[in-house]
């Protein structure tokens, strides 16, 4: 008999986990079971060996040096830049802007589209389920201009009421700013069809992809999303980088973000003119290193393919929630039918904090406490949830430990 | 009253004592688990938020009490292994002079190997607590002495 395999199938966890050195430490004398990906991933030694290369073998200022040494550090992030243009399939690499993560993306949207184009009682649609990241920028913005915040309410498996945002949706709308993935309840929202809701009546969607990138395929020009944010360490890459997708005609309209070297032509005290894109967002020297290594983190996740990621992922994803519905007094929080790997529960009687302290005691890392989403948490009147959230190189034998530490901790506390 | 004839140190060496008894991390934590269990409850007037102790990833309240030159302390929490944490700081804390507690150098959660939990990174409170207890001590000490 032929035996055939499908190539495209095989996902070899055992391999993929040789990659990241972080992985084989032991915490609490315990082999370390990082559980806490939705925060931050771990690196894979490529990541780790571009950061030295840079720093051992070409580190210079870029764009502005005539030498060999800016020349190729120029290069190399230059080239970090058609990789994210490739990653977004973005119509352009000068659509692509380095930021410090996603947080400052949106910050940088707010105080630039934001300050121009938002009047008193204008409205900015987010929802329930935002990090502090998409929350806090617009209500700095709202309190300046006099404007008007909305939010989209969710229901009980945590799933935007899409009828209640076309409730919210008026001429006034000039902003949705809607996270893609919840950091905190793994759900996966309606984009797509959020941004041609919006669109219909005049309105700007940016999209907080800080979640999802690692997880789904981002296309910005098939969602028509007009700003799209990331941040390259919870894809696999350093922290202190991101990325700000951006239409076109947005980008080109705006006013500068900060002002200093690299985002002008030519300075007179009486006249200053802006760089093109995407420099005039990039005041002064950037995060050369950080942004360097950012590419090979994201050739490092396409070489092992997405696809593959992802079928593993829901697989431990399914695991883990099978497992976890069978301990007693525990509650799944967040049950939408799309989800990306990221499991939020709570205990009866047991506070998260609790949970947390004793899984690490036996080296199991999960996130506890209101995941920076402290509305979401009201909405569903807890104070907060213990998180496990998984990447590329999780395990159903780590999963196995973290039942089997909840149970533990569970007998302990209860 | 607790700590009439123990010092701060003497108390603390007890603890230390009693935790040398522990083999391994679970058996302390169920200790600590156990003394978070049988602390008592706050009174309800107690809970307020200008009680609350910021800095904490669990919801602590605290109150100090100031009879004959000692202060008395009170306090719980919705999460059992900072209740219990917080049960030994009163246990070598409360009933001592605001001197003593101010200038305690508490080693004794160095010693039991609860060190973990004074890192800022923890935001479970404990070093807020600590610090809100010296303020406690602190602000008494000042209100006594303007007083004088």
């Amino acid at each position: 008999m032929v035996e055939t395999i499908d190539i495209n199938k095989i996902f070899d966890v055992a391999a993929v986990r040789k990659n990241f050195p972080a992985l084989d430490r032991e915490v609490k004398g315990k082999p370390l079971v990082y559980f806490d990906n939705a925060a931050t991933t771990q690196k894979p030694q490529v990541v780790i060996d571009a950061l030295v290369n840079y720093y051992s073998n070409y580190n210079a200022n870029i764009h502005r040096g005539i030498h060999t040494l800016a020349e190729e550090a120029t290069a190399a992030f230059e080239a970090t830049r058609d990789t994210a243009q490739k990653f977004l399939n973005a119509e352009t690499r000068e659509q692509i802007i380095f930021t410090g993560g996603t947080t400052e993306g949106i910050n940088l949207v707010a105080q630039t589209w934001g300050r121009q184009n938002i009047k008193a009682g204008d409205e900015i649609i987010i929802s329930n389920m935002e990090h502090h990241s998409n929350i806090v920028p617009w209500y700095i913005l709202a309190q300046e201009k006099g404007a008007v915040l909305k939010v989209i309410p969710i229901n009980e498996n945590g799933e935007l009421i899409m009828e209640e945002f076309e409730k919210l949706l008026s001429e006034k709308t000039k902003l949705v700013s809607i996270v893609h993935v919840s950091n905190a309840l793994g759900t996966i929202n309606p984009v797509k069809t959020i941004i041609e809701k919006a669109h219909a009546v005049g309105a700007v969607v940016l999209v907080d992809g800080a979640q999802s990138s690692v997880h789904l395929d981002i296309d910005v020009q098939d969602l028509d999303c007009d700003f799209f944010v990331l941040s390259s360490h919870k894809v696999y890459g350093p922290t202190g980088v991101g990325v700000l997708y951006g239409k076109k005609n947005l980008l080109e309209s705006m006013p500068p973000y900060q002002g200093g070297g690299e985002m002008i032509r030519e300075v007179y005290f009486d006249n200053i003119t802006y760089n093109d894109l995407p420099y005039k967002y990039e005041a002064g020297t950037p995060n050369i290193a950080d942004t360097v290594a950012f590419k090979a983190a994201l050739d490092f996740t396409k070489a092992i393919g997405k696809e593959k990621i992802r079928r593993h992922e829901n697989e431990l994803l399914h695991y883990a929630t099978e497992l976890l519905e069978q301990i007693e007094g525990l509650r799944i929080i967040g049950k939408a039918k799309n989800k990306i790997s990221v499991i939020s529960f709570v205990v009866d009687k047991v506070h998260p904090q609790d949970l947390g302290i004793l899984l690490d005691n036996r080296g199991i890392a999960v996130r506890t406490g209101h995941h920076c989403a402290q509305p979401l948490m009201d909405c569903y009147r807890i104070p907060g949830t213990t998180r496990a959230s998984f990447a590329m190189y999780n395990t159903k034998q780590e999963i196995d430990a973290l039942i089997a530490g909840l149970h533990k901790a569970i007998k302990m506390l209860a | 009253m607790m700590n009439d004839h123990k010092t701060i140190e003497e108390t603390e060496q007890e603890i230390i004592e009693e935790f040398s008894l522990f083999d391994s991390w679970d058996d302390k934590y169920e200790y600590i688990i156990d003394l978070g269990k049988k602390l008592l409850p706050l009174d309800d007037q107690y809970k307020k938020d200008e009680n609350k102790v910021k800095g904490c990833q669990s919801t602590v309240w605290l109150v100090a009490d100031y009879k004959d030159g000692r202060i008395y302390y009170k306090a719980e929490s919705d999460a059992v292994i900072v209740k219990g944490l917080i049960s030994m700081l009163i246990r070598v804390l409360s009933g001592q002079t605001p001197d003593d507690i101010v200038n305690a150098k508490l080693d004794f959660i160095r010693e039991i190997g609860m060190m973990s939990h004074l890192a800022q990174t923890r935001s479970n409170g404990l070093l807020a607590m600590v610090k809100q207890m010296k303020n406690y001590a602190l602000a008494f000490k000042l209100k006594h002495e303007t007083a004088n």
